[in-house]
């Protein structure tokens, strides 16, 4: 409990430059969830006695975050300020820490009020109006997202279909953690890639967990982390991975939804005219990317970057996106 | 008493502690990890179960599917992902994706017997 001591005292001498007055940090708890960041939820009172919930993300030194492709909690501040001046519902950037804060790559954001969690969000009856109207909800975000001009941000990471095929492909090899149902993946995708639609900001892991809900709808898309610049397609794509339809396989869209409702209310917020066929390729890719992920978290723990009861367990998901791989390949078995 | 604990009852006898005694003390981070670990020793004890039952069926499947005597899984594995890196076996290959599905079948028995992919798999 040090650890939570020393961050409070870190936030107190930071409290008037998170709220007007701010005074006095309260009931600091690190939150579960955010496997590769680590995510503290707090308050902050004024000088008047008035309390602000917030939420500091911060990444521990050194540690190793699921994906290669993490911008960096400066950068995802600096998304989070873009998205916020558009229809997306984000979290509002309060303060992005400086070094001498002593806080780490770190910052501050309002914390908003609902679920994220995916259980909850499938079977609970306080979300059934929600879940009726998410996957329009997820549609109208995703073309907010995707028209979103980033010619105002610092450079971001740009990777297509392809260039992340071809980097996961090396992961994965020289991971040495062979499955030949991983390789068969990668020879179809590799085989059978559609050609690039025009690039978009890509917010890289929108997918229930990510996404905070109440019960009138969608008011929150969180976790930035994975943002680049890409094919509009992965995120939609994204979303309808089977881990990520937490057990109701029938609902393509996060276990939620339609897809065809989701494309619908994408194409008429004035994102493209995408057919659910042409998001096959990528929900293969995205499973074979989860595969990968699960894999580089067992290193993390294999090579003692991050020694988590977590991060090995996770390593005993690969055979969930072998399966949904297989699933998937035998859609397009000759 | 006429034997030692076993294996099995080891890991039960912690899954148990943790689940009864440990988490309800704990919240947040801590507790989420503990859930974790319980489902960990969970994979444990499906594995010590049905593991040796599904490593020779993995085998009897790829000797089969490669035509060869190799007995190491490993090896056979090795073997496999070469294979199709290098197109000599493909989708098109009879009996490819009966043999992924049997091996990860019942690799998913042990790690996740309740995940969805799993009874669409099975279905059919």
């Amino acid at each position: 409990m040090r650890k939570t001591q020393e961050i409070k005292a870190a936030l107190s001498a930071l409290a008037p430059k998170l709220i007007p007055d701010g005074a006095e940090i309260h009931d600091l708890v690190r939150l579960s969830g955010g496997a590769s960041q680590e995510i503290w939820a707090f308050g902050v009172q004024s000088g008047a006695g008035l309390s602000t919930p917030l939420i500091l993300r911060r990444s521990p030194g050194g540690a190793a975050t699921m994906s290669n492709a993490a911008i960096g909690l400066r950068m995802e501040a600096e998304v989070l300020k873009l998205a916020d001046s558009t229809q997306v519902p984000v979290p509002r950037v309060a303060y992005v820490c400086a070094p001498e804060d002593g806080l780490g790559e770190a910052y501050v954001m309002t914390r908003l009020t609902g679920e994220t969690l995916a259980p909850r969000i499938l079977r609970e009856d306080a979300y059934a109006q929600t879940r009726g109207k998410l996957a329009a909800q997820c549609g109208r975000a995703l073309a907010a997202i995707h028209r979103m001009n980033t010619s105002t941000l610092p450079a971001l990471p740009e990777s297509g279909g392809l260039d992340q095929l071809a980097r996961y492909e090396e992961t994965y090899l020289s991971l040495d953690l062979p499955t030949p149902t991983f390789d068969l993946a990668i020879q179809w995708l590799r085989t059978n890639a559609p050609a690039p639609r025009s690039p978009a900001l890509v917010h890289g892991d929108f997918r229930l967990g990510n996404l905070m809900v109440n019960e009138t709808g969608l008011v929150g898309v969180l976790d930035w982390e994975l943002a680049h610049i890409g094919d509009p397609r992965e995120d939609i794509a994204w979303a309808c991975v089977n881990s990520w339809r937490f057990g109701n396989s029938d609902k393509r869209v996060g276990g939620f939804g339609d897809l065809e409702d989701l494309l619908a209310a994408y194409a008429s917020a004035g994102g493209a005219e995408i057919s659910p066929k042409e998001i096959d390729w990528w929900e293969m890719l995205g499973t074979l990317k989860w595969g990968i992920m699960c894999m580089i978290m067992y290193e993390a723990h294999r090579s003692g970057a991050d020694p988590s009861v977590e991060r090995i367990t996770i390593g005993r998901r690969v055979s969930e996106t072998e399966i949904d791989l297989i699933n998937l390949l035998e859609q397009v078995s000759p | 008493m006429s034997r030692k604990p076993t294996a099995e009852e080891l890991v039960a006898a912690v899954r148990l502690f943790l689940k009864e005694t440990v988490r309800p003390q704990l919240e947040g981070h801590a507790a989420f990890h503990t859930k974790v670990a319980e489902n960990a020793l969970a994979i444990v004890a499906r594995e010590l179960a049905q593991g040796e039952a599904a490593e020779q069926a993995a085998i009897a499947s790829a000797r089969a599917l490669l035509g060869t005597d190799e007995e190491d899984l490993d090896q056979l594995t090795r073997r496999l992902c070469e294979a199709i890196r290098t197109g000599e076996i493909s989708l098109a290959t009879p009996g490819l994706l009966t043999h992924l599905r049997t091996v990860a079948v019942n690799q998913l028995n042990i790690d996740q017997p309740k995940y969805s992919g799993l009874a669409l798999a099975t279905k059919s």
